[in-house]
């Protein structure tokens, strides 16, 4: 492979197990080597680094809302932005962004950022371990416990709405199982609550916990999936992840999110996979591990199926915002109006730890329509076109360092700038018709070939290849 | 193509998340509704009296004031069989008219397909809110979705005219369909340049609109004030839709249940009378429905997932009046808990798509279904 193709091949991988990377961070992680970045990714190093040069703490100091945004979700929803956008450990952002797809929580009930937060912190703790613990961890979770109401299933009072949605939506997928097993998970969960249940009003927030309440457990026996006992919450759980269409269930979503776009999610007892030798790939990866996430995205990441799928993927409206104040390193240190790093993903159809319901997104080309495009196309090109942001200024200190100078040269540059995009015939040929109106860039002047170069790189983030991840 | 003020139009609202139809539309002499919900009901002295068996939820007033002029119909035990009970599935067959299979294609998306076959008005259906509900959705069919009206435009951040419809033009020319690019590619070009030209429109619609009418302050009223904008502003656009959230009240729902409906009641009525204040409410029919109603008994502190539930259907040609029967709430008629719908939501659609759009409902709903006499 050309040096060229091996940027193309890192650029692919960070895009999906990242928020993308500018150039010169490509080149570094290449001279490291793919399968050497690969691990680097899996094995973040256990501390939390804090960030570069105390990021994270920066936020803190410097917008202490958002540590504990209690019922404003922007603020929530910044934090978690500020962090994909700037933390060196991008695949653990990514994670925890898969398991928010898949466990969707929602503000519009919680009302309490500070515990979605706390989710998130979960995801990020548990999310390349092992899925049979990352379910009793959700099971756990007040934020869930809250949002599907199983602080109100009781011995004597079943409340069946975590029991369903930890089988339709968590595990196994509709159709895998019987209303009489909902009743009876549901049964399993009873005494599973949050602590303390102190009202809002008027004492304002308390920090939530998980609580058991034995004395409100229906310890009586169950009959679940076929199996027998005198069932606690985890024992459904050990039942739940021995079931083949877990295991394939849950491959599935991955392989939505970091490979290729699926079917939306209830057409999967309908359609088969998008690549079933992939799928089962994975299935059996998954498996053979115990059950293991890290094992599975090595497997994946490492894979041919995954790197032949470049433009097989509609990006989701956070790694669109995550991914290209990345590349223009904006945001990388607090400032007034950090609301809006929060909201723009909403504004594409994407309102992060707020998701329409608790079955999420429908993803793929369902982010698409007229107006999210809109949102998309506008907020990529008003950012890659602001001569005033670093990242837009490296790109083009670095584009007067390599001698771009003719049309072909600029366009090609801009190209590689934005993660080595690769356009079809027809569409190259149109930008450099375009690019072709404005002459040679001028470097005598400096801040007209800013400009220029600012324009080309916004008409390159409203293609069509860029909305690919 | 052109629009006359003539073209009768709808506006679809969902009331996302499931309504608790028991507790909405109340039958105020059934012992059975205080018996099945010890913590979740209205006391009976604050309901709205309708008739001498139903009652309207206390934070319904402004509806009622509208049922009162005859022009509210409600529409009783609407749903359809073997109800699945999930959010997901449930919403995917109100959009689908698919009970059985995953579909694909929305129904009102079929309406624009049918009243648009050419294309040639990328605004003749829309959604106001983020993103779009699959009932608007068919391979092909342009749909707008107008989060909000006042923003709205194609590479906006560009200031300089001269360069801007450069970039348009270059826009245009990048987005124009190409032979083997992939369904993907085709659909994300198409939805460029329904984008471009449906934003060029719609700018004209705040620029025209003025009114005396006062929206309340709440997520539905500035939707339903968007689309009064561009309904008077008669671009031709057919469908309006959106929604409002959530009714999914597991828990806490004598907090939040009256809440949402004096959103959406006061909303509404802003609405209409913003219509009237020009002239113009004789061709809108508004239709709300919710994916499923709730178990008639609560659990505690809210209510399950049920199957039955209540549509409405409101506005200025409407026949006012109850339409169909409360499904019986005796334990031994239940269902898993449920109220039994006994009324298909695509003879509801059925009577919309024939008696107020004028076309062939059987292609959009997937077959023949029992109209109802409301218009």
């Amino acid at each position: 492979m050309s040096h060229k193709d091996d940027l193309a091949q890192m650029a692919h991988l960070m895009r999906r197990a990242g928020f993308g990377a500018t150039r010169g961070e490509l080149e570094r992680r290449v001279a490291v080597g793919y399968e050497a970045t690969v691990e680097e990714l899996l094995n973040p190093p256990k501390e939390d680094s804090g960030g570069p040069a105390g990021t994270f703490a920066m936020l803190t100091r410097y917008h202490p809302n958002t540590l504990l945004p209690g019922g404003v979700p922007t603020l929530g929803q910044s934090s978690w932005m500020y962090h994909m956008i700037n933390s060196p450990n991008p695949l653990v952002e990514k994670v925890a962004l898969f398991w928010h797809h898949v466990f969707a929580t929602g503000n519009s009930k919680v009302d309490n950022c500070d515990q979605l937060l706390e989710q998130v912190e979960m995801f990020r703790e548990f999310g390349m371990g092992n899925y049979r613990t990352m379910l009793v961890e959700l099971s756990k979770n007040p934020a869930m416990i809250y949002w599907l109401d199983n602080n109100e299933n009781h011995r004597d009072a079943v409340n069946e709405n975590w029991g369903r949605e930890l089988l339709e939506l968590f595990s196994m997928g509709v159709s895998n199982y019987t209303e009489v097993d909902v009743r009876e998970a549901s049964r399993a969960f009873t005494g599973w609550t949050i602590a303390p249940k102190v009202p809002r009003l008027p004492y304002g927030r308390f920090p939530w916990r998980f609580d058991y309440r034995e004395e409100d457990h229906d310890d009586t026996e169950k009959t679940f999936l076929g199996h027998s006992g005198n069932f606690n919450g985890e024992d459904i759980i050990d039942i739940i992840v021995k079931e083949p269409a877990t295991i394939r269930f849950i491959c599935r979503h991955l392989y939505n999110f970091f490979v290729a776009d699926e079917v939306q999610v209830p057409a999967w007892t309908i359609e088969p996979a998008r690549d079933e030798e992939a799928l089962d790939v994975m299935v059996n990866t998954l498996e053979e591990s115990n059950y293991d996430i890290k094992t599975l995205l090595r497997v994946v990441f490492n894979s041919d199926f995954f790197k032949n799928a470049t433009y097989a993927k509609i990006k989701s409206p956070a790694e669109v915002v995550a991914g290209t104040l990345r590349l223009v390193e904006d945001w990388n240190t607090p400032r007034p109006g950090i609301k809006d790093i929060g909201l723009q993903p909403g504004y594409m159809g994407q309102s992060i730890l707020d998701p329409p319901s608790v079955e999420g997104w429908y993803t793929g080309a369902e982010w698409i329509n007229s107006g999210s495009l809109l949102a998309r196309i506008n907020f990529v090109a008003d950012r890659v076109a602001d001569t005033s942001l670093s990242g837009v200024k490296k790109i083009i200190a670095d584009m007067k360092a390599d001698g771009v100078s003719t049309p072909d040269e600029l366009v090609q540059a801009s190209l590689e700038h934005m993660g080595f995009l690769e356009l079809s015939p027809e569409t190259k040929k149109q930008l450099l018709e375009h690019a072709k109106g404005g002459g040679n860039l001028d470097w005598n002047d400096e801040a007209a070939s800013g400009t220029r170069i600012g324009e080309v790189l916004a008409l390159v983030g409203a293609t069509t290849e860029y909305q690919f991840g | 193509m052109t629009s006359t003020q003539k073209d009768p139009v709808i506006v679809v609202l969902q009331l996302t998340g499931g309504n608790d139809y028991f507790n909405t539309v109340i039958p105020h002499n059934d012992p059975l509704y205080m018996d099945n919900r010890p913590y979740i009901k209205y006391p009976l002295e604050d309901l709205i009296k309708v008739d001498d068996e139903l009652s309207f939820m206390p934070s319904m007033g402004p509806i009622k004031g509208l049922y009162d002029q005859g022009k509210v119909a409600v529409i009783h035990g609407i749903g359809y069989p073997d109800s699945p009970r999930s959010h997901f599935r449930s919403m995917d067959i109100w959009h689908t008219c698919e009970p059985d299979k995953v579909g694909i294609e929305g129904w009102a998306g079929r309406i624009t397909q049918q009243l648009d076959p050419n294309k040639e008005n990328v605004l003749t259906a829309i959604n106001f809110g983020h993103g779009l509900p699959r009932a608007l959705v068919v391979p092909g069919v342009p749909v707008a979705a107008i989060a909000d009206l006042s923003t709205y435009g194609v590479l906006t951040g560009i200031t300089d005219q001269d360069q801007r419809s450069k970039a348009l033009d270059l826009f245009a020319r990048m987005y124009s369909p190409a032979i083997g690019a992939g369904a993907v590619t085709d659909y994300l070009r198409g939805t460029g340049m329904d984008a471009l030209k449906g934003a060029d429109i719609v700018k004209a619609a705040p620029e025209m609109y003025s009114s005396n009418v006062e929206y309340p302050a709440s997520a539905i009223a500035s939707h339903l004030k968007d689309i009064a904008q561009v309904y008077l502003a008669d671009l031709g656009t057919r469908i309006f839709y959106t929604q409002h959230a959530t009714f999914d009240t597991h828990a806490g729902e004598m907090m939040n249940h009256p809440i949402l409906w004096r959103e959406v009641s006061e909303g509404i009525t802003a609405f209409f009378d913003d219509l009237h204040e020009h002239g113009r409410g004789e061709n809108v029919l508004m239709y709300l429905f919710s994916e499923f109603g709730r178990r008639v008994h609560d659990n505690g502190s809210g209510t399950d997932h049920g199957a039955a539930g209540a549509s409405f259907v409101i506005g200025d040609m409407v026949k006012g009046g109850m339409y169909g029967e409360y499904p019986s709430r005796k334990a031994e008629d239940l269902e898993q808990g449920d109220l039994v719908p006994n009324y298909d939501f695509r003879g509801a659609y059925s009577s919309i798509v024939e008696d107020w759009m004028g076309l062939d409902a059987k292609p959009i709903v997937n077959g023949n279904f029992e109209k109802l006499a409301f218009l």
